[in-house]
């Protein structure tokens, strides 16, 4: 089977950026808790690649210490989607219109009647900001987005005559929904946890960036950006190579997914 | 199609009351006591408890929730604990930068993406759809705050086009656009990507259909069945799009009013998170919710009006 | 000269050859009938004629009234297609824009082609020649407020409008009722009778052509097996592909007569209903789909269960498997209640095969686990070695080997598919098996075979079948006793041979006469010949 340059470009950016981050507790090129005031500003160079902030870190190291907030946050805000979503979405399809459906779908409306980022603002304000409420905030709305795709997906499933000959079989909801119906609309799962996992990044990002998101000393995209803002005049590339860091493994990861989706796609494939 | 709207108006004011009640109770179980934020940590006891009676907050949580909802009704939000001024004032004021703010980056992200969408459509698999996808997932990756920093880089810094934050009031119409400029910029980029997408994708799939193939059956250019059939149909899923990109954009307003150091309702509401002033986030928030659940209400008459089955399923 | 001559068109997409070496002609006037199984190409032949098929390279020419149009401009072509040539599509449903108006649509036509008319009117006009006048349908009516037939309608007045010299009609009734098939059919020949237009009729149905065209060309694997003018082409057959079509499309599968033995299944004014909340309380409004129905199948009887699409006779099936809850009566199997929740150990006697071999089975298991999917009803469990034994005997009932065993359904053919559905149905050894269109989705040398085999099996096995269809053929192929089922209620039941030569509801015998038969048709036109002029050539 031939590979998309999507699907390729993807993994390879999506794979660079998880190993920078697992690459990062055991190794980076300087200690991004030690300051060293003299060599604070610093422009790139061989010694410093994406150059120095004010405390005379080195940015790139701070950079792949960061990935592991961004990505650990956006993973498991993904799970906690997934994980409470998915059931949900399955349950609503089973019972089409019955009270758990119209519960789904009420639940649904409520929390996309808020503005997400809002919301999570408001969320890691009162819980306090940290990586763990921040994981709350963003998996919160991951919830109804895995249930809602599920349940669509899952719905038309259930019109299949495949489904209609496992109930002739005398199969129930519950195992029919695990049997053909989990399998059927794994796919289109995996996809959805890529995009989801981008958008999580960026919600990351966001929330460290108003300072609700990984505290310090733990370096994070988002927080070195803010703390770039105010020094853009004097030291650009502080602003840049985060920003670009959050661009390629967003972009990696929307790669894969559309790559993921094309392969799983049979009229994509067919058309190939 | 007058009793579908009802109806949806109905599920939207439900769905409008329980996300007061969910912002009620989140505001409720949030450390911090608004007394003591008001009078500092300093003051006495007998300060604080005076405080609290006068602001009511002694009264049984039911209570306060129906005494809340009664004020909204009314146009009372409340007074802010630390400005001292009545919310429904301060909200005016933040409105004002606001909303402008939001309709223009709304306004700039349609103007951009449906061209670009329709264009990278019917130009299917040649270079100029192949740029704009490339350029549409370089968008989609990008957070607005980052685009906005590059901007005040490219424009206020280098070129000086613009200033790099700061609203000047209304006063001068031509220089508050210009102060909206570059966050409505940076706002609209990255949505833009998104409905550049969807449009795209929606005219392929439409392109696609049985009945753009009786058009051309009919003698049809190709170009004519895209206008003529398959525009209107693609732009159902583009509308749903657009309404979600509203709420997207109000609170994405939220980072680049930080940016910009724009006195906006984002702002407002950060600073009311920071200093605990809790009844003005409630009251931003109930607003920012009513304005999404209006824009859905709008997003279904808009379908009522482009398809007739829409109208004819609830008749 | 001939209206259209199709020179030696070949056309490959890809890397498949989907047209060799077609030539065809039609003549002013004249009605060609194509016919083929799918995939033989007629309908990429159409799609060439009119310059609208996927991408791909053709040779050979395409000479409309002389002008070869493969080798015409775009431009050139958009003023041909409408005006000069029309064209009407398979599916009625989705033919048409949902977004605009079914005058609008005819208008447009008009409006592109001719601004000299005034095109409200002719488009009026077309409407009304198609069997639409306003007063009945108002043209300012949306598609989705229109039937499947008057969709159809619309289309062919768009087709016709401009009074076009070539219609090209490609399977116009395969998504209609028997009944609506016969008034399409009908209007088609009128109209272009009447404008002395070519009429390129697209089917896989040997009947219809047999009714309606007046020469007609076979086509198999995108090459033309064999044309001529309709009488003589089914008197001489001469390529062997023609008579194994004819011979599927006539088949009768030998059956043994059996003396019914007990009751199987009876159900008992049998009601269902489909709820629906509307309006803007949310009334409850119920629609009777199945209306107090009750029928009795006896151990190895084969009842047919006919009617158009919309009777209920799915519902009823549903019913009768006690997949869905009933509104009113009851169901027994082997003398014990069957409802929703049934024991395994008795809805293992019932199983059933459904329409569309392509959607019957989960693409992720394999055959083996398909087909052993009902085992887990029996009691004790079969263990897995065992239920993989009786799956493989299952297959081989239904002539399939054991490396079906571990491959996946998309690796099979529609028929073999169809076996597989078979054999996952008998694999626990039930009494009734219902077939709701289980050959209808089939090509018509495939629907024989798979017939031959479903008379085998309730011979040897002694089973019992529900056989339900739209296709009288069929039914009466393969059944004993017949139901007609008209708006939820059985309007008239008994033996198949004296509901098929003596029907006494009008429902049925509106059914029968709408329904083509070849023999009938033939017939027909032999009695005609001598009168017939030849056409022209």
């Amino acid at each position: 089977m031939r590979l998309s340059p999507a699907l390729v470009i993807g993994a390879a950016l999506s794979l660079t950026a998880v190993g920078l981050a697992a690459l990062s507790f055991f190794w980076t090129p300087y200690d991004v808790t030690r300051l060293t005031v003299a060599a604070r500003l610093q422009p790139p160079s061989a010694q410093h690649w994406f150059g120095t902030d004010h405390f005379g870190r080195d940015i790139f190291s701070m950079v792949m210490v960061g990935a592991r907030a961004s990505i650990a946050v956006a993973l498991v805000a993904v799970g906690v989607g997934a994980g409470l979503g998915v059931p949900l979405g399955l349950a609503a399809a089973a019972r089409r219109g019955g009270w758990l459906d119209e519960l789904v779908m009420r639940l649904n409306d409520l929390i996309f009647a808020f503005p997400s980022l809002l919301l999570a603002i408001m969320i890691t304000a009162t819980l306090g900001p940290g990586a763990f409420n921040a994981v709350i905030a963003i998996g919160i709305f991951n919830i109804p987005v895995f249930a809602r795709v599920t349940r669509g997906a899952a719905l038309s499933l259930w019109t299949r005559d495949f489904v209609l000959a496992a109930r002739v079989a005398g199969k129930g909801a519950a195992r029919i929904s695990v049997e053909h119906v989990l399998p059927n609309v794994a796919n289109l799962l995996i996809v959805q946890a890529t995009i989801q996992f981008s958008l999580g990044i960026l919600a990351e990002a966001g929330l460290s960036y108003v300072g609700l998101g990984v505290q310090p000393p733990m370096p994070s995209w988002g927080r070195m950006l803010n703390e770039a803002q105010t020094m853009i005049y004097v030291a650009p590339w502080f602003a840049i190579f985060p920003g670009l860091a959050i661009v390629l493994t967003v972009l990696g990861l929307n790669l894969l997914g559309d790559g993921l989706r094309d392969l799983s796609d049979p009229k994509v494939r067919r058309a190939r | 199609m007058i009793a579908f709207l009802v109806r949806r108006a109905a599920t939207l004011a439900l769905t409008l009351l329980a996300a007061t009640a969910v912002i009620f109770v989140m505001l409720e179980v949030a450390p911090g006591d608004p007394a003591v934020t008001m009078l500092g940590l300093n003051a006495s006891d007998e300060a604080v408890a005076a405080l609290r009676a006068e602001l009511g907050l002694n009264a049984p949580p039911l209570e306060r929730y129906l005494a809340w909802l009664a004020g909204m009704l009314r146009g009372d939000f409340g007074v802010s604990y630390t400005y001292r001024t009545p919310i429904a004032e301060l909200i005016a004021d933040r409105l004002a930068v606001s909303g402008p703010l939001t309709l223009y980056a709304l306004a700039l992200s349609t103007l951009i993406a449906i061209p670009a969408g329709v264009h990278a459509a019917a130009h299917r698999g040649r270079a100029a759809d192949a740029a704009t996808l490339g350029l549409v997932q370089i968008g989609v990756a990008t957070p607005n705050f980052w685009v906005a920093m590059l901007l005040v880089l490219a424009f206020s810094t280098g070129l000086r086009w613009f200033s790099a934050g700061g609203f000047p009031g209304w006063g001068d119409p031509l220089e508050a656009m210009r102060a909206l400029t570059l966050p409505a910029v940076s706002l609209a980029l990255p949505q833009a990507a998104i409905l550049t997408r969807v449009m795209r994708s929606a005219l392929i799939e439409t392109m696609s259909e049985d009945y753009i193939r009786t058009a051309r059956a009919k003698g049809l250019s190709e170009r004519q069945a895209l206008r003529r059939h398959a525009l209107r149909n693609a732009m159902i899923p583009v509308l749903t799009i657009i309404g979600m990109q509203f709420s997207f954009l109000l609170a994405g307003a939220v980072i680049i009013e930080n940016v910009f150091f724009l006195p906006g309702l984002g702002r407002l509401v950060f600073q009311g998170v920071v200093q605990r002033d809790l009844i003005v986030v409630k009251s931003v928030l109930t607003l920012l919710v009513l304005a999404v659940t209006l824009v859905t209400l709008a997003v279904d008459a808009a379908y009522a009006a482009v398809d007739p089955r829409l109208r004819a399923r609830r008749r | 000269m001939s209206l259209l001559r199709i020179d030696r068109l070949s056309l490959r997409i890809g890397a498949a050859q989907v047209l060799r070496d077609v030539s065809l002609h039609i003549a002013p006037g004249e009605v060609l009938g194509v016919v083929g199984e799918s995939g033989s190409g007629k309908s990429m032949t159409a799609l060439s004629v009119m310059r609208l098929a996927p991408r791909g390279v053709a040779e050979g020419r395409v000479l409309f009234e002389g002008e070869d149009l493969l080798a015409a401009s775009e431009a050139r072509m958009c003023a041909l297609r409408g005006a000069a040539i029309g064209m009407v599509f398979q599916e009625p449903m989705t033919a048409l824009n949902p977004l605009h108006p079914i005058g609008r649509q005819v208008e447009e036509v008009i409006r592109l082609h001719r601004p000299d008319l005034d095109a409200r009117a002719e488009a009026r006009r077309a409407l009304e020649r198609a069997g639409l006048p306003a007063d009945r349908v108002p043209h300012d009516r949306y598609p989705h407020d229109l039937s499947g037939g008057q969709r159809q309608r619309v289309v062919i007045a768009m087709a016709t409008a401009l009074r076009p010299r070539l219609v090209i009609a490609d399977e116009p009734t395969t998504a209609l009722d028997v009944t609506t098939q016969a008034r399409i059919l009908d209007l088609l020949r009128r109209l272009t009778a009447e404008d002395g237009a070519g009429l390129m009729l697209i089917t896989h149905d040997l009947a219809v052509v047999a009714e309606m065209a007046d020469r007609i060309a076979i086509m198999k694997d995108g090459e033309v097996v064999e044309t001529d003018e309709t009488v003589r082409l089914f008197r001489n057959m001469r390529h062997p592909y023609t008579r194994a079509l004819f011979q599927a499309s006539v088949h009768q599968p030998a059956r043994r007569a059996r003396p019914p033995g007990d009751e199987v299944l009876r159900a008992r004014e049998v009601t269902r209903e489909h709820v629906s909340r509307r309006g803007l309380l949310r009334r409850r409004t119920a629609f009777r789909a199945v209306d107090r129905v009750s029928l009795a199948i006896r151990q190895g009887e084969n009842v047919g269960l006919v009617g158009e699409s919309g009777c209920g006779k799915s519902t009823l099936a549903r019913a009768l498997l006690a997949l869905e809850p009933l509104q009113g009566g009851a169901v027994t199997l082997c003398g014990a209640p069957f409802a929703p929740g049934a024991p395994p150990e008795r809805r293992r006697h019932v199983q059933a095969v459904f329409q569309d071999p392509y959607d019957s089975f989960d693409p992720r298991w394999t055959v083996a686990r398909l087909v052993a999917e009902p085992l887990h009803m029996l009691r004790p469990r079969p263990s897995r070695a065992e239920a993989r034994r009786r799956a493989a005997a299952a297959l081989a009932r239904v002539g399939l080997g054991d490396e079906a065993l571990d491959r996946y359904p998309h690796e099979f053919s529609g028929g073999q598919r169809q076996r597989i559905a078979i054999a996952r149905a008998l694999v626990c050894e039930p009494r009734l098996v219902v077939l709701d269109e289980a050959v209808s989705a089939l090509d018509v040398s495939v629907r024989a075979r798979i017939l031959d085999l479903l008379a085998e099996l309730s011979d040897r096995l002694d089973l019992s079948m529900l056989f339900i269809s739209h296709d009288l053929h069929v039914v009466r192929a393969v059944t004993d006793r017949v139901a007609v089922m008209q708006a939820g209620r059985i309007v008239e039941e008994g033996p198949t041979e004296r509901i098929f030569s003596a029907p006494r509801h009008p429902c049925t015998r509106a059914l029968l006469e709408a329904t083509p038969d070849l023999e009938r048709a033939l017939a027909a036109r032999a009695a005609r010949a001598p009168h017939e002029k030849e056409p022209a050539r």
